[in-house]
């Protein structure tokens, strides 16, 4: 089981070369083997899950093949700390995804299995990736079935949301090939050194350019990122893509793609350019509260549910960010955990609103109201999913949030006003949830379309239930999954806080006479 | 009994209803009586274990017992030593009262509503409800830290929103559920922020951790503003829970819920757990946090008892008056009246419970006469349309007589003890630090409460009945609702808590809670025990004196009014009309928010939300349009281009290729760079070409180049298949092992 990990990855890819050969009519039978082969993937990371150990905060399960020996790129995977959640909640999202869609996609069946399939190649690739240039290579590969799922089996305007969100990240990851480039070129300038995409090499090399270099580097790979994530003010791809997109194609790309752009950011961005991290984080953390508060208003007044949640995600992954620009511990432990949270939340919010759009073929919140009365089972669960998106305690989002906040308030680089106004977050968070809830669910129902909607069938249960067993787990016991983390996240912060600024300094001196009189 | 087993029991009164909350969730609808009868009994069996448990620790074991286990652990962080994030309870008389205190009044309601619930729709939900309510309330009540304190915090605001909820159908009740939440969480953000000073300083979330820390002399930042500050945001998690100004808005509304649940979360315990925060924190409080306290407790209590002067909703005046109560128990604890404070807390849950679940009796006969009417509009809570109820409604009305009797602060009644105490608080405050406006506004209060209150009374029982033939159908409510009421009546008499009816200061109650020392620094504490006990002593006298004054003058002003008629209110109002409508209209807290809160966070979310359709995203497909501009001019044919660009897309990288082949591998990076600006040069160049030359016009041929090229790679590729659509598998298969080939050929 050595190389478990490229079994993984490419079990996916397999399954869908094979639906290639799948009659096109076979329609059950491809969606079946689909899941299948996600199940599959699903058990084998657990695997994966199972054999980690969360006390080694390096790379576990690594698989390296040199692949282009003149440039010393390999196929190199492995995970550690930190991707190993977000490879878990991949195979968990996708086959949840490619169930949710046994009804609402009807057309190319095929196509579309194998597209989704193929994206979770290229994310499994992108969250094990050890090498940039394999790390490209799965980034970009992704968009394309992203891009495929957006643009034929997407709404209305399909296509101006699918080259929308193809060109606006592919514009970010050029200038990351860019910087890709420059790095491996200057590691071959080092003494002794050669051409190299090696991150776990790079990793000592980064924090050695001279900060006026390693700043361009940074702004380079970060842009990228943050138009994945997205940040505020990178962020209008994602309403378009999220309110186009298919219902799964949005549960996807909410738990999983923009993760992708936080988890580019914890990867490469701090650990490669510390210095040129603490330069830049004020900034970046400002426009991570500008993102909370901004995402959470303007998701107040949509008037779709779908775009709310999107909008919903900008103010969320704003948390994210703050919390891994916090550079401490409960931060971006936080972060990670939030991470998860997002994919299950988030995800199962795009689920829900996919359910009712599925009976009303309408996501325009007016269009509801009452649905508790024939609907007990779907409000059940909208409610819960809600209230986690909410931060209520007891569930997952809220041990996200707090530990980012904690985090972020304890950290020795950014004011505690950051803070102070994120959490302010919070607040307009129960308001737009809260609000919407209401207005779909509550009352007596005034629309006769609504009198005879059916409640969920056992099949949305089920697509729906996995979910909501880690949003109460992760809320009620969470160290089950930190602890998981915790020795790489430990790693990234001294890496990244090599280097001491003045403030840092300050804080160490006072915790110093602490220490003696513990002893 | 040993201290384990203490904490054992403790644990199973902590869990008992959620195991209920769960079962009734569910498999309530399918026990039998939709499980109303296993809540209940559920609740009943953890008062008994409180009880137990409150016994015990009185007589057995003074010292608080203290329970932890790890919940999350960082291990070893830089710059801070171990982190570790422990759970944990204590047993302390304070929680032990509380736990009795929740639980004689939680069983006592789930007792009720079986009565008063009897057909509802979800009837099973609402008491599965109930039990994640007192589950979480426990939780608050046991924490031996901020954290789980906050999460309890958070989670009877979830109880609160779903119970005033509970009958969602109604416009008015999801309106209310929602304010309460929206609201309680403007406080609990205020609180977090105070949590997360004080982690951030001590490390820990432990309050013993914490005032052992402070008593060592290290606070915040190392300035004593921090520390008043963090102790003024933890406040700011009780102006929120117990409905303080200026975030008392909500509990009003409040009153959509059923009134079984108004008598448990919105007068009984959840509304005094911000009265409990304070008391569980107290120690950290500087003598200018107390002050504010004070402060913030009496405004209060004024403005609250001036509006229930003018409420015609029986619920509304009991609401405002919870509110005023309120007010006075903050301000109990803030002048240093601590025991007073927390003492009214408990004599006040028993007879603020049983006036809300007298009102519920009310109401419940009321509904049924109206029904049996036939008649749909007159409001069953409207005290103007009752009158006379007393003489069919016996015990409901020597009950509700008992609980007023309490909370105007007559003598031999429970309120009078509790009430006397916080004014003579109030009173050795103000001769400490010259605050007098405390108690003026304390005594005045009391006189208010005192009217209101009889005003209520006469008004619903006594007099002549509004509608006589409706009297004839309104009947005293079921045994399951009387009995509560009989027993909180009871437990409205001081006896209980003292056998000096005149002074509880020698009962039970006031040796087992005593008012913790300030570990605050010296310089920024309030009056030290000895020197408030001092001043008390000589207030002690004038103080019951002086409320038995103002309470007799409001009750006889309320006798004058609406028994006697000897006042004429409506002359009053008439005459007052300004005031009147002033108060009536509730000091226009609820237009004041609405206006500038909610109206002005929404226009400005509607100018967020077009500041992104139009500027940020109009910088992205304008850039989009600049671009198409810029290289192809305005023209915008989209027909017959397809092919063109392909012959650039073609063109470049074959160029590409065999750059990369001539210059050798290492060169593979200029060569890249090399055929994009190759490409450029000749892009431009024919663009300049076919512009300029007229042939035909540029943009004819090459369209969305740039912007949109990646639809021609699809294009591409899909003018490929197409070619290629044998309809065979094995085509595709042949041409995927072909391009696999010659890649690795290139890059072996």
């Amino acid at each position: 089981m050595s190389n478990l990990l490229t079994y993984i990855i490419f079990l996916p890819l397999v399954g869908g070369i094979l639906i290639f050969f799948y009659n096109r009519e076979k329609i059950r039978a491809i969606k079946v083997f689909g899941i299948a082969i996600s199940v599959l993937t699903f058990i084998l990371s657990l695997f994966l899950y199972f054999g980690f150990d969360a006390a080694n905060p390096g790379i576990q399960f690594q698989h390296k093949v040199l692949w282009i020996s003149g440039l010393n790129i390999s196929y190199n995977v492995g995970v550690d700390g930190l991707s190993l959640l977000l490879v878990m909640l991949t195979t968990f999202l996708t086959p949840i995804a490619l169930l949710s869609s046994w009804k609402s996609i009807e057309k190319r069946v095929k196509e579309y299995t194998i597209m989704m399939l193929f994206l979770e190649v290229g994310m499994l690739g992108v969250f094990s990736s050890l090498d940039m240039f394999l790390f490209y290579i799965f980034w970009e590969a992704m968009l394309i079935p992203m891009y495929f799922i957006i643009g034929i089996w997407g709404g209305g305007n399909r296509i101006y949301a699918a080259i929308k969100f193809f060109i606006y990240t592919m514009f970010g990851s050029l200038l990351m090939l860019i910087a890709i480039i420059w790095l491996g070129y200057y590691a071959s300038t080092q003494p002794n050194g050669q051409f190299t995409t090696d991150l776990l090499q790079l990793y000592s090399i980064g924090p050695t350019i001279p900060l006026a270099i390693q700043s361009w580097m940074f702004l380079a790979f970060t842009l990228s990122f943050a138009i994945k994530v997205p940040l505020f003010p990178f962020h209008t791809w994602l309403p378009d893509a999220h309110v186009e997109a298919p219902t799964a194609g949005s549960v996807i790309l909410a738990g999983v793609l923009l993760k992708m752009g936080t988890y580019g950011l914890l990867r490469f961005s701090i650990p490669l350019f510390p210095q040129a991290t603490l330069e830049f984080m004020p900034y970046i953390a400002g426009l991570a509260v500008i993102g909370i508060i901004y995402g959470a208003l303007v998701s107040m007044v949509q008037t779709d549910i779908k775009k709310l949640v999107a909008y919903s995600s900008v103010s969320h992954l704003g948390f994210v960010v703050l919390g891994i620009f916090a550079l401490t511990e409960e931060g971006i432990q936080g972060a990670i955990i939030q991470m998860v949270n997002h994919g299950l939340s988030t995800g199962a919010l795009f689920l829900i609103v996919g359910m009712i759009y599925e009976r009303r073929h309408t996501r325009e919140i007016s269009e509801f109201g009452g649905l508790a009365k024939v609907m007990p089972i779907f409000s059940t669960i909208f409610m819960i999913v809600s209230l986690s998106s909410i931060g209520l305690p007891g569930l997952n989002g809220f041990i996200g949030e707090f530990l980012i906040l904690l985090g972020a308030f304890r950290s020795p680089y950014m004011s505690q006003w950051f803070t102070i106004f994120a959490a302010t977050g919070v607040i307009f968070a129960a308001v737009y949830l809260l609000w919407v809830y209401q207005r779909v669910i509550f009352g007596n129902i005034t629309n006769p379309l609504n009198q005879n909607l059916l409640d969920l069938s056992k099949r949305e249960i089920a697509v729906l239930v996995p979910v909501l067993v880690f949003i109460v787990w992760i809320g009620i016991y969470p160290n089950t999954f930190l602890k998981q983390s915790a020795s790489t996240t430990k790693q990234i912060v001294t890496i990244a806080t090599q280097k001491p600024l003045p403030r840092l300094v300050t804080t160490e001196q006072s915790v110093k006479p602490e220490n003696t009189q513990g002893k | 009994m040993t201290p384990e087993l203490l904490v054992k029991l403790s644990l199973l009164v902590l869990f008992l209803p959620l195991f209920s909350f769960i079962v009734l969730v569910f498999f309530g609808k399918r026990l039998s009586r939709q499980g109303d009868w296993f809540g209940t009994s559920i609740l009943f069996i953890t008062l008994a274990f409180s009880s137990i448990i409150l016994y015990s620790k009185l007589t057995s074991f003074p010292e608080p017992i203290n329970f932890n286990f790890l919940w999350v652990d960082f291990g070893n962080v830089p710059l801070l030593g171990t982190l570790k994030i422990t759970l944990g309870l204590v047993l302390d008389n304070l929680s032990a009262i509380m736990l009795v205190v929740v639980g004689i009044v939680s069983a006592l309601v789930h007792l009720f509503s079986i009565g008063y619930m009897h057909g509802d729709v979800r009837y099973s939900r609402y008491f599965a409800y109930l039990g994640v309510f007192t589950f979480s309330m426990f939780m608050i009540v046991l924490t031996n830290n901020f954290f789980t304190m906050y999460v309890g915090w958070e989670l009877v605001g979830l109880s609160s929103y779903l119970l005033i909820g509970h009958w969602y159908e109604k416009k008015s009740a999801s309106n209310a559920a929602m304010k309460a939440f929206i609201v309680n969480r403007v406080g609990d953000i205020g609180m977090f922020a105070g949590i997360l000073i004080l982690f951030y300083t001590f490390k820990t979330f432990g309050f013993n951790e914490i005032f052992s820390a402070i008593g060592s002399g290290k606070i915040p930042m190392e300035s004593e503003g921090w520390l008043t500050a963090s102790g003024i945001l933890i406040f700011c998690g009780a102006i929120g829970k117990s409905a303080q100004f200026p975030l008392h808005v909500w509990l009003p509304d409040a009153m959509e819920g059923p009134t079984p649940v108004s008598a448990l979360i919105h007068a009984a315990t959840m509304v005094a757990a911000g009265v409990y925060l304070v008391a569980r924190t107290y120690p950290i409080m500087t003598a200018d946090t107390l002050m504010v306290i004070a402060y913030i407790g009496a405004i209060t209590a004024f403005i609250s008892a001036t509006i229930a002067i003018a409420q015609n909703d029986i619920k509304k005046v009991l609401a405002y008056s919870t509110i005023s109560q309120l007010g006075y128990m903050v301000m109990g604890l803030g002048v240093g009246a601590y025991t007073a404070g927390f003492f009214h807390l408990t004599t006040h849950a028993m007879f603020k419970a049983g006036l809300f679940l007298g009102s519920g009796s009310v109401i419940h006969a009321m509904h049924n006469a109206l029904h049996h009417q036939k008649d749909h509009h007159t409001d069953p809570q409207d005290i103007r349309n009752m009158g006379g109820l007393g003489k069919k409604m016996k015990i409901t009305f020597i009950t509700f007589l008992i609980y007023t009797l309490a909370i105007s602060g007559v003598p031999f009644t429970s309120g009078f003890l509790s009430k006397d105490e916080i004014l003579a608080g109030t009173l050795a405050y103000g001769g400490l630090t010259g605050h007098y406006l405390i108690p003026i506004v304390g005594f005045f209060v009391a006189g208010l409460t005192a009217f209101y209150m009889f005003r209520l009374v006469i008004l619903t029982f006594l007099g002549a009945p509004v509608d006589s033939q409706r009297l004839e159908h309104v009947h005293e409510s079921p045994k399951t609702m009387t009995i509560p009421l009989i027993i909180f009546a009871v437990f409205s008499f001081f006896i209980f808590f003292s056998f000096n009816p005149f002074g509880a200061s020698s009962g039970w109650f006031f040796h087992a809670i005593e008012r913790p020392e300030a570990v605050v620094p010296i310089a920024v504490q309030a009056a030290n025990n000895v020197t408030f006990e001092e001043a008390l002593h000589h207030s002690h006298t004038p103080a019951m004196i002086l409320s038995l004054i103002v309470a007799g003058i409001g009750i006889l002003l309320a006798y004058a009014t609406y028994k006697w008629k000897k006042i004429n209110a409506d002359a009053v109002a008439e005459k007052l009309n300004p005031l009147y409508k002033f108060l009536l209209n509730k000091w226009y807290f609820d237009e004041l928010y609405d206006k500038m809160v909610i109206g002005a966070t929404l226009s400005f979310t509607k100018i967020l939300r077009w500041f992104d359709n139009n500027i940020i995203d109009g910088i992205v497909n304008g850039s989009a349009g600049w671009t198409k501009a810029i290289v192809f001019g305005y023209t915008d044919h989209r027909k017959n281009t397809r092919y063109s660009s392909l012959i650039f897309i073609l063109f470049g990288t074959l160029l590409s290729i065999l750059v990369a082949f001539f210059t050798g591998q290492w060169f593979w990076v200029q060569g890249a760079i090399g055929t994009a600006i190759i490409m450029a040069l000749l892009s431009g160049a024919l663009s300049f070409f076919f512009f300029w030359s007229g042939a035909g016009g540029f943009d004819k041929h090459v369209v969305d180049g740039l912007v949109n090229g990646i639809a021609y790679v699809s294009g591409f590729f899909g003018l490929i298949f197409r070619k290629f659509q044998t309809g065979r598998v094995q085509t595709y298969i042949v041409f995927v092992l072909f391009g696999v080939m010659v890649l690795f050929y290139i890059f072996r």
